[in-house]
């Protein structure tokens, strides 16, 4: 039964073969090759509405579903109009026969009850040429108001039942939204779902904030502000929008910080005279150590998943590299060595990959090597893209993508590791330096 | 030319009384950080320890080659005028900014522009200028004063610009 999709898991889970294709010819057959996907056809016909203005809610619902599959390059959509059979009774047999006739590989079907504000949502997935269900049916409640979070968990749901790996939808995007021309540029640190819905701002534009970065369980942000005048590492509470600043007392600019994977440590660069490096820190401002010592620039750290390791870049052979080494500090290993200058490392959640910065010939990419430096792939090329950030599941990278000219500005793009789905994300402004939440709970 | 230049030379050749007024002095390209009431009252550029004779006739900024924070014979020159004239004019003290191209990664360019102001920083403290005077401060690529992408106007934008920030305030 699982057969049809079985192309699509181990085609996931090859790190560098790019996305298998599905091609069929004839029920249940699939061949995977390279370099060619074709996206598995399904169907989400509205799901069904149990009570006051459900119905409404049980359409978009299915549209926000309908938008996270698509989104990913991975699934196609059968639209409505498409559709013989009608799904108006959630508990009914499904008419398989009508689904294969138009060639949706995967069918989800759902309902949506809301009682006051309260909101109870129930879907199951079937796998339409093997004629039965994939998994079993879930059910998730919530309150109305919440209808998105529930779309996307739907989401989840499904595109873990299919490819056999975690999902990405039920996350957010913490970036910095931008207004105003380049020399007049006006930054404030914006939150959103990782689709662009549900923006709020954070932070004023007073002050130029940098490249915002998640506590491991989402619940806090480090950033880099000016607010004292020089750029320091400050760490704002998501929930209340409460901000501190770490080592107020601390002499020159510190910024480039990230979160230990336990969320007590911070790694970050300061910088003393002429020479920027790395050091790691308590969050709760007590004991700091210094982790590099080399007069060159160490910048961009990133932990591993284990928090045993540091990714960073330095430009101590002359350009900027990637270097590794470990938590500690200590001996540095090179591990990029291709032409060009490496930057804004960033360690993949699965932990075997390096997602970067590269800078080759006047042009920008966002690229993928594996932890030893081997496999480079690089997935975009632009006049300028930076600043890569992991979806949860490791599958998918948002990145900065800055346009040329007098009229330039940075807006949003995120990009499969396989180099293809290549699209904006909406915001509702210029927007750079995203950073994506771990999933939500 | 730079819209700031360009802008001063208007001043120049229209009435100077009237520059007093405008805004080519009150900042550079900062972040707020020229608010020193010397700055609103720049004075003329005849005036030789006026900020007006600082900023346009020694000059206050020096460029760096691509991807470098060392000082060029002319980069130099600049800050030794910058030196004796702060020697000169005990009451200023001032912000050294250092600035990057768009062309580089975000927390790079603020290291890049941190080394770049210090470069200028310790060659001002090296001809005699108290360091107590002096603070830094790194834009990376975050403040261009030209926007184009071309190296017309990188070479613009890989600055140290020696902003006054006036007073004993300071």
């Amino acid at each position: 039964m699982k057969r049809v999709f079985a192309g699509i898991l181990i085609g996931l889970a090859a790190l560098v073969a790019p996305l298998v294709a599905v091609a069929q010819s004839g029920p249940l057959r699939i061949e995977i090759t390279e370099g060619v996907i074709e996206p598995l056809p399904y169907a989400v016909p509205d799901f069904v509405g149990n009570g006051a203005n459900a119905s409404e809610i049980a359409s978009q619902l299915s549209r926000v579903i309908a938008a996270d599959l698509s989104g990913t390059g991975l699934f196609r959509e059968i639209p409505a109009s498409a559709h013989i059979s009608k799904v108006t009774d959630f508990g009914a047999p499904v008419k398989y026969a009508d689904w294969k006739a138009v060639n949706a590989q995967a069918l989800i079907t759902g309902s949506v009850s809301v009682s006051g504000s309260r909101l109870t949502v129930q879907f199951r997935v079937y796998d339409v040429f093997a004629g039965g269900e994939l998994g079993t049916g879930l059910q998730f409640a919530g309150s109305t108001a919440g209808w998105r979070r529930m779309a996307h968990k739907v989401a989840d749901a499904v595109y873990s039942r299919i490819t056999g790996e975690g999902g990405y939808f039920d996350s957010r995007v913490v970036f910095v939204s931008e207004t105003g021309p380049k020399n007049d540029r006006r930054k404030r640190l914006a939150i959103m779902d990782y689709d662009g819905a549900n923006v709020q701002y954070l932070t004023d534009s007073s002050a130029i904030v940098l490249a915002p970065r998640f506590s491991p369980s989402g619940d806090r942000v480090l950033y880099t502000s000016y607010e004292t005048g020089v750029p320091q590492v400050h760490v704002l509470d998501v929930g209340k929008v409460k901000k501190r600043i770490l080592r107020a007392d601390e002499e020159g600019m510190s910024f480039a910080p990230r979160f230990s994977p336990d969320g007590r440590k911070i790694v970050y660069s300061q910088t003393r005279g002429r020479n920027t490096d790395l050091y790691l820190m308590d969050i709760d401002g007590g004991s700091r150590k210094r982790l590099t010592s080399a007069p060159s620039i160490e910048t961009a750290p990133s932990f591993s998943p284990d928090g045993r390791q540091i990714v960073f870049e330095s430009d101590r052979s002359g350009s900027q590299q990637l270097y590794i080494m470990n938590a500690e500090g200590g001996e540095a290993r090179r591990i990029s060595f291709g032409q060009g200058r490496y930057g804004t490392p960033v360690w993949s959640p699965r932990g075997d990959l390096i997602a970067f910065t590269k800078q080759n010939k006047g042009r920008f990419h966002i690229g993928v090597m594996r932890v030893d430096g081997s496999e480079e792939r690089l997935l975009t090329a632009s006049f300028l893209d930076e600043g890569p950030t992991w979806s949860p599941n490791g599958r998918v990278i948002m990145f900065t993508r800055e346009t040329q000219g007098t009229n330039g500005r940075a807006l949003l793009y995120s990009v499969d590791i396989s180099g293809r789905n290549l699209r904006p994300v909406r915001t509702p402004d210029g927007g750079s330096d995203p950073a994506w939440s771990p999933l939500q709970n | 030319m730079s819209i700031r230049n360009f802008l001063l030379v208007a001043c120049l050749g229209a009435t100077l009384a009237a520059c007093t007024d405008g805004a080519p002095w009150n900042s550079d390209d900062g972040d707020g950080s020229s608010n020193a009431v010397d700055l609103n009252r720049p004075g003329l550029i005849g005036d030789q320890s006026s900020p007006a004779y600082f900023q346009q006739a020694i000059g206050d900024r020096v460029l760096f080659a691509v991807d470098q924070s060392t000082l060029s014979p002319d980069a130099q020159a600049v800050l030794a005028a910058q030196a004796s004239w702060l020697l000169d004019n005990p009451d200023y003290s001032v912000t050294i900014e250092g600035h990057a191209d768009e062309q580089g990664t975000r927390e790079y360019n603020l290291a890049l522009g941190a080394s770049r102001a210090n470069e200028a920083r310790d060659f001002l403290v090296s001809r005699g200028v108290s360091a107590s005077r002096l603070r830094v401060v790194s834009y990376g690529k975050e403040r261009p004063v030209e926007i184009c992408s071309e190296e017309s106007c990188y070479s613009q934008n890989r600055r140290a610009v020696t902003v006054l920030t006036g007073g004993l305030t300071g």
